[in-house]
């Protein structure tokens, strides 16, 4: 009897290890064949043509991704561009300004956006930003800004709803000496509230990046995908997902390879934009 | 020249609110083009009857099946993981090299984009496992990234369940599985709920990691080896090659709609558990 | 008067603090026993290493002896869910499981393993009547137990103890937050069990221990500073120290 519930508390603990375990390996395992597919291809034709090449026509052997990193980064700029200061003033109306019953009204649905599918993004992107821009501002319309604009929405969730957690977090007491002194509501959030919760509002640019630079499917829909890095905010470009999603069901060979490649180096970047985000600003709010 | 603080203030009132309404109406807006455009080609015969011509003609039957199929069976595997994850991390341990390992693991799904996913499962389950694209590779593959979700919101919900009711089911003879079995999970069910509608929805609206391991035909898989085609991979297709505007609006529609309705009863559930515990 | 829980120069540490220094004491069968103190002074470490409800603590080590019926409790061979089925314990703060009263009572019981409905039936009836509950919830016993007031909630933990058929009952400050009318409720329903019981009643409250314990236990700063019968311990104390408490001087 003693024996019989000693040894189902052990089972079930060495089943939770398990499973507890079970991320741990998935994440070993898509490191493992992510990095073993795409690294070969580095060696072969060497980190500079690859990173740095110019040149992406893998049937002939040329892999260069250097347009496309480029491309990835000033989309995710530009949709920081866009997305941060509406983010972080939606962030500091919900915590500052906002009452009960708005907020109970305005998170849900943030959440509902945070929830839509990138597809829809896309398809909407392309039915009525993309002729926007074209008609107005020139080109096909398939181009950087557009990605940005859509790309800039996409990630309001992910910045609000993080800035909105370091704002809420500031001690009540800061609002309150601020007050004491005589300064508007305005003064004590950019010259208290702010400040105090700087760390936590880049850490939510940084997620926003991070999503950004990782989002697919409405890139490929906007960007056009043209393989040079963008004279200006009117051309087209493809982003390293782009280039993933766009050849991946018909690639073989060294080809596939290749977009293995861009995968390690979409994979570099992303970590070390969650590493920044989550170990280096953290550790700055411990302190 | 100064301006009198209070007027900034005023102004920067009146702003923040703008830009708040603003954000909202962007969410308004999206579902209210899809819903004007989408409601006239949606009817009870597009939702039940087969695709012809590539989904030219017909409805969407088979990809309503295949979305089915995709989110119930990921669920399916990733609950008894992501809750065992989150209970051992919750009562078995203490914070620990080990813990932090488990946590970087789980942050580390979290962070990855769904396209990697993509590469992945293709790279592993169709080729690698020799599964092809099928609605196992799919579900396997998702199963993988909703993971990281049922462990946050499962943990969250069983951190708030008060310590004193161990305590007493303890002190009634319990033993710490009894316990978790009788009182923790019963209390913390709603927020594991949650999770798991969320992770429903994430999976329902999901393109990328799905396309290229689950593939996109469009016949009602009958087997888990057979490839199939989820609604938002359906509409990509309808919308990115030009197949059939009212198609995709109507495809929209559905898929939107589901969405919401799971997103919006993941909340409710949310937030009478919290009206509960206060 | 024979011996049920025995302790011999048990000591306590959290850490590096000692709360509990070299107590021996001898608890009588069939008896309610009062354990006073001010706060801090080892009397509910005491008890929690009784039902080993101390095992949930981190950092703890214990040295010395405790022991019922003449046999060790910290003995590495004891199963403490063993143990925790003999020694029930009540606490401050009513805490009901969110779920019926039936089934707060029933829990401990089909834990043992008892499912049969009869039985169970059997037992919470048993168990509200002796916890003096009974009449007041008999027609609701399938509502929610969190709908009860705190009074009726406390005798609810009493019952859902009771039902585990154990042969201790240690009580943790369990009229601390009840009302008078409560607390007189309890104190009738203890007075009734200790024919079958042994029960030790932690308590601040030197009043109550005086009324219906049979021996008292004053402890301070972790130390066992005097213990008899409740008569001579109120009457004539032997430590000043007893008797600046019992006076209400500190505490």
């Amino acid at each position: 009897m003693i024996d019989r519930t000693v040894f189902k508390e052990r089972f079930v603990k060495w089943v939770l290890v398990a499973f507890a375990l079970s991320s741990l390996l998935f994440l070993f395992l898509i490191f493992l064949f992510i990095l073993s597919e795409g690294l070969p291809l580095f060696l072969k034709v060497g980190v500079k043509n690859i990173i740095f090449g110019f040149k992406w026509a893998p049937t002939k052997g040329y892999f260069g991704i250097f347009p496309m990193i480029i491309s990835s980064f000033l989309v995710t700029i530009g949709a920081l561009v866009i997305g941060a200061p509406m983010g972080l003033s939606c962030a500091i109306y919900l915590s500052e300004y906002s009452g009960k019953k708005m907020k109970m009204f305005l998170k849900p649905a943030l959440e509902l956006l945070a929830g839509i599918p990138s597809v829809v993004f896309g398809f909407l992107g392309v039915i009525y930003i993309v002729p926007l821009v074209r008609n107005y501002l020139g080109g096909s319309g398939f181009s950087l800004i557009s990605t940005s604009l859509v790309l800039g929405v996409m990630i309001l969730p992910t910045i609000i709803s993080i800035s909105f957690d370091a704002l809420v977090s500031v001690p009540k007491t800061y609002r309150e000496g601020s007050a004491a002194m005589g300064a508007t509501k305005w003064q004590t959030i950019y010259k208290v509230i702010i400040p105090s919760a700087k760390s936590g509002i880049l850490a939510s640019f940084i997620l926003g990046m991070g999503r950004a630079i990782g989002e697919t499917m409405a890139v490929i829909m906007i960007a056009g995908n043209a393989l040079k890095i963008p004279g200006s905010i009117l051309d087209p470009l493809r982003t390293l997902t782009g280039n993933i999603a766009l050849e991946l069901a018909y690639a073989t060979g060294d080809h596939r390879l290749g977009l293995f490649s861009t995968g390690v180096v979409l994979m570099v970047i992303i970590m070390i934009l969650n590493y920044i985000a989550n170990f280096g600003i953290k550790r700055k709010i411990a302190k | 020249m100064r301006i009198n603080p209070r007027i900034i203030n005023r102004l920067v009132r009146m702003g923040l609110n703008v830009q708040a309404f603003f954000t909202v109406g962007i969410l308004i807006i999206i579902v209210a083009i899809i819903f004007f455009k989408g409601f006239p080609h949606m009817s009870f015969a597009f939702i039940f009857s087969f695709p012809e011509d590539m989904g030219r003609e017909g409805g969407i039957f088979p990809s309503i099946v295949g979305t089915i199929q995709l989110a119930l069976l990921s669920i399916l595997f990733a609950t008894p993981l992501g809750l065992g994850t989150a209970i051992f991390l919750t009562e078995y341990t203490r914070e620990s090299l080990f813990t932090k390992l488990i946590r970087f693991g789980v942050e580390s799904l979290a962070g990855i984009p769904s396209i990697l996913y993509g590469l992945f499962g293709f790279i592993f389950f169709v080729i690698k496992l020799k599964m092809g694209w099928s609605l196992l590779a799919g579900v396997l593959t998702m199963t993988i990234m909703i993971l990281p979700t049922i462990i946050r919101t499962s943990e969250e919900a069983i951190r708030a369940v008060p310590r004193q009711l161990r305590i007493v089911s303890y002190s009634l003879s319990a033993s710490k599985w009894e316990t978790i079995k009788k009182v923790v999970l019963p209390a913390a069910m709603p927020g594991i709920l949650t999770g798991i509608m969320l992770s429903i929805g994430r999976a329902v609206g999901e393109t990328a990691a799905i396309i290229f391991t689950m593939g996109s035909s469009l016949r009602l898989p009958l087997s888990v080896m057979e490839s199939g085609r989820t609604m938002a991979v359906h509409f990509y297709i309808l919308a990115r090659e030009g197949i059939s505007m009212e198609k995709a609006y109507g495809t929209a529609v559905v898929l939107v709609l589901s969405i919401l309705l799971i997103n919006i009863l993941a909340y409710y559930i949310m937030n009478k558990a919290i009206a509960r515990y206060s | 008067m024979d011996t049920k829980i025995s302790t011999d120069r048990l000591k306590v540490f959290f850490g590096k603090a000692q709360v509990l220094k070299e107590i021996t004491i001898a608890v009588h069968r069939n008896t309610i026993t009062g354990f006073m103190g001010p706060s801090g002074s080892g009397k509910s470490t005491l008890i929690s290493v009784i039902n080993r409800m101390i095992d949930f603590e981190n950092n703890v080590r214990i040295e010395g002896e405790a022991a019922i019926d003449g046999t060790s409790i910290l003995d590495g061979s004891i199963n403490p869910i063993e143990l925790r089925r003999r020694v029930g314990t009540v606490f401050a703060v009513p805490i009901p499981l969110p779920r019926s009263i039936f089934e707060n009572i029933a829990y401990g019981p089909k834990l043992k393993g008892t499912t049969d409905r009869t039985s169970l039936h059997h037992i919470v009836e048993d168990s509200l009547k002796k916890a003096f509950l009974w009449d007041e919830v008999k027609d609701r016993l399938s509502t929610s137990a969190l709908k009860l007031s705190g009074g009726q909630q406390q005798r609810l933990c009493l019952a859902r103890t009771l039902a585990l058929k154990p042969e201790i009952i240690l009580l943790d400050e369990p009229c601390s937050g009840l009302d008078p009318v409560s607390t007189a409720k309890i104190e009738d329903a203890l007075s009734e069990l200790k024919s079958e019981y042994t029960i030790i009643l932690v308590s601040n409250n030197t009043k109550q221990i005086a009324r219906i314990s049979d021996f008292s236990a004053f402890f301070y700063l972790g130390e066992l500073i005097e213990y008899n019968t409740t008569e001579k311990v109120f009457t004539t104390p032997t430590e000043s120290k007893t008797e600046d408490y019992i006076q209400g001087k500190f505490g």
